[in-house]
């Protein structure tokens, strides 16, 4: 929580705040209430609420919501639901699997941050001294699942830049890759070997230095919770979710491309750049389509979902090849 | 063959009934999930799933039947192998109504989706297969089609082999759930194949044709 004499947002602050879908400062009091999602969760409850209301045949015929009426319903999920239904596979597979058992068994505290590779200031970083000296804002982001649903979270935590800025990268650095915690104790899914453990995720330089691209602590105002990726994450707005690697450990600059891990473990499928583009399929999905979470109908997918201002950064690249 | 013992005579009394309370259980789950908030965030791909999985638990329910038969003599157990293939094509009906719903009933949607993507192709394709299947399932008909129901009817095979494959193809990355299935669809169909196979063993080797001949 900011204190009531920290400096206000900065002028850079403001303007990333005007490209969001929201402004910041999220009040508890937006949190969705018990009762209100208690009751949108009772299915058949709802689904008959939503047959009554609108006339079965009208909702039908229109079989994905249109652009407009989409972009009218932004509004953040609610937390129940941003922290029920997680990808976390170091706890589980199912999605439920995170809610059920990160909290128990995932020691987020004392936590060290390494920060290495090529830069003049490389150190290990308790959780606090890594996070304390910079600016909290708060950021209402789409994330968008490659697996076609979405959500919309309202991010706490530091601009990634800020943090690499202080490690000094050299000239030579042109990707970061990221490092989640490896302990099968604390994190009982990687006894399993599902993917190649530890989950490794990289940007390029530009990318990961882009005033989007956030080191979460927390959302709707709290701690970010364990299966969230507790205590600090990366979200990236534009890409696909597996890029928002989460529990993290170590932070490289490095010369080459990071080995990512659903990258290695299926080449076809998913690639390092992960962008979400309604034009590039999944060889065995479509991604032209997505649910938010808490709707009935699909809604289209967005470029860059729904980012524009980040397309410079792959000004001349063939999306199609590099997916 | 022994006479059929009388806790045998009373099974043979309540196997339907009780294949069908059976049957309909992973239904009733789904509903009470509905009614108290356990199919979570994303209700229609929960009940997607699940009504999946349940068409593939019945169609290997299905399968067990004739090999539990043949290897315990319980005879009683043969009706509830129509029921249970009845329950199997009430959830892949679930299965594809949801489909179509959550598709907007868009035919452009759709036909690309099967088209285009194979594990949707070969889910659909299995489907089809399940349809004549439960058409069929009438005594009326066993008793017009005669033999060619028995033939007709080993679709079954061939759909939960495409039900299977549905699976496989559609997981992330996590494949334990559609291997299982496919380890015990593949014993199943091993325990068809392996008696038949010994028994053309055992059959008289053919006539010695080398060696000394009557002059």
């Amino acid at each position: 929580m900011r204190g009531p004499d920290a400096p206000g947002p900065s002028v850079e602050e403001k303007k990333v705040q005007q490209m969001l879908i929201r402004k910041p400062e999220i009040p508890s009091s937006e949190i969705t209430p018990e009762a209100t999602y208690l009751n949108r969760r009772q299915f058949f409850g709802a689904a008959a609420g939503a047959l009554a209301a609108s006339a079965l045949p009208t909702s039908l015929a229109a079989c994905t919501m249109d652009e407009a009426e989409a972009a009218q319903r932004d509004e953040p999920n609610s937390y129940e639901d941003i922290t029920s239904y997680n990808n976390f596979y170091e706890f589980g597979t199912d999605k439920s699997d995170p809610a059920r058992l990160a909290s128990r068994t995932l020691r987020t505290r004392p936590w060290t941050v390494e920060i290495g590779g090529l830069c003049d200031r490389p150190g290990r970083y308790a959780f606090d001294d890594l996070v304390r000296p910079h600016q909290k804002v708060d950021r209402t982001y789409r994330l968008r699942c490659v697996e076609a649903w979405s959500m919309v979270i309202p991010w706490r935590g530091i601009p990634l830049r800020d943090v690499l800025a202080r490690a000094r990268p050299r000239p030579g650095a042109r990707f970061v890759e990221f490092t989640t915690l490896l302990d099968p104790a604390q994190m009982p899914g990687q006894r399993r070997s599902v993917l190649d453990w530890p989950y490794v995720e990289g940007l390029r330089m530009d990318e990961a230095m882009h005033p989007l691209t956030l080191l979460a602590t927390g959302l709707y105002g709290r701690d970010l919770p364990a299966q969230n990726g507790a205590p600090l994450r990366l979200v990236v707005p534009w890409k696909y979710g597996f890029k928002s690697i989460k529990s993290i450990v170590r932070i490289r600059f490095t010369e080459r491309m990071p080995a990512t891990s659903w990258a290695r473990s299926a080449p076809t499928e998913y690639g390092f750049y992960a962008n979400v583009n309604p034009a590039v399929d999944h060889p065995r999905w479509t991604q032209a389509r997505e649910r938010r979470i808490g709707e009935w109908r699909k809604r289209a997918t967005l470029p860059f979902n729904g980012y524009p201002e980040v397309a410079s950064l792959y000004r001349g690249m063939d999306l199609r090849r590099n997916f | 063959m022994a006479a059929p013992a009388p806790w045998q005579l009373r099974a043979a009394r309540w196997i339907r009934p009780a294949a069908w309370v059976g049957g309909l259980v992973p239904l009733a789950l789904i509903v009470a999930a509905g009614f108290t908030g356990g199919l979570g965030a994303e209700p229609i791909e929960e009940v997607t799933h699940r009504t999946g999985f349940a068409t593939l638990l019945m169609l290997m329910l299905t399968l067990a039947i004739s090999p539990i038969r043949r290897w315990t003599g319980w005879n009683w157990l043969a009706p509830a192998r129509r029921t249970l293939g009845l329950c199997a094509f009430l959830y892949v009906c679930l299965h594809l109504v949801i489909y179509l719903v959550d598709q907007g009933f868009s035919v452009g949607f759709i036909v690309e989706d099967v088209v285009e993507h194979p594990y949707v192709t070969v889910g659909f394709a299995a489907f089809l297969l399940l349809v004549p299947l439960a058409l069929t399932s009438t005594k009326a008909s066993i008793r017009r089609l005669g033999k060619r129901w028995q033939k007709l009817h080993r679709l079954v095979y061939l759909a939960t082999g495409l039900g299977v494959l549905h699976f496989l193809w559609l997981v992330k990355k996590d494949l334990r759930d559609p291997l299982i299935f496919a380890a015990v669809f593949a014993a199943l169909m091993l325990a068809r194949l392996a008696p038949r196979l010994v028994a053309a063993r055992r059959r008289p080797a053919p006539v010695e044709t080398r060696g000394p001949v009557h002059p």
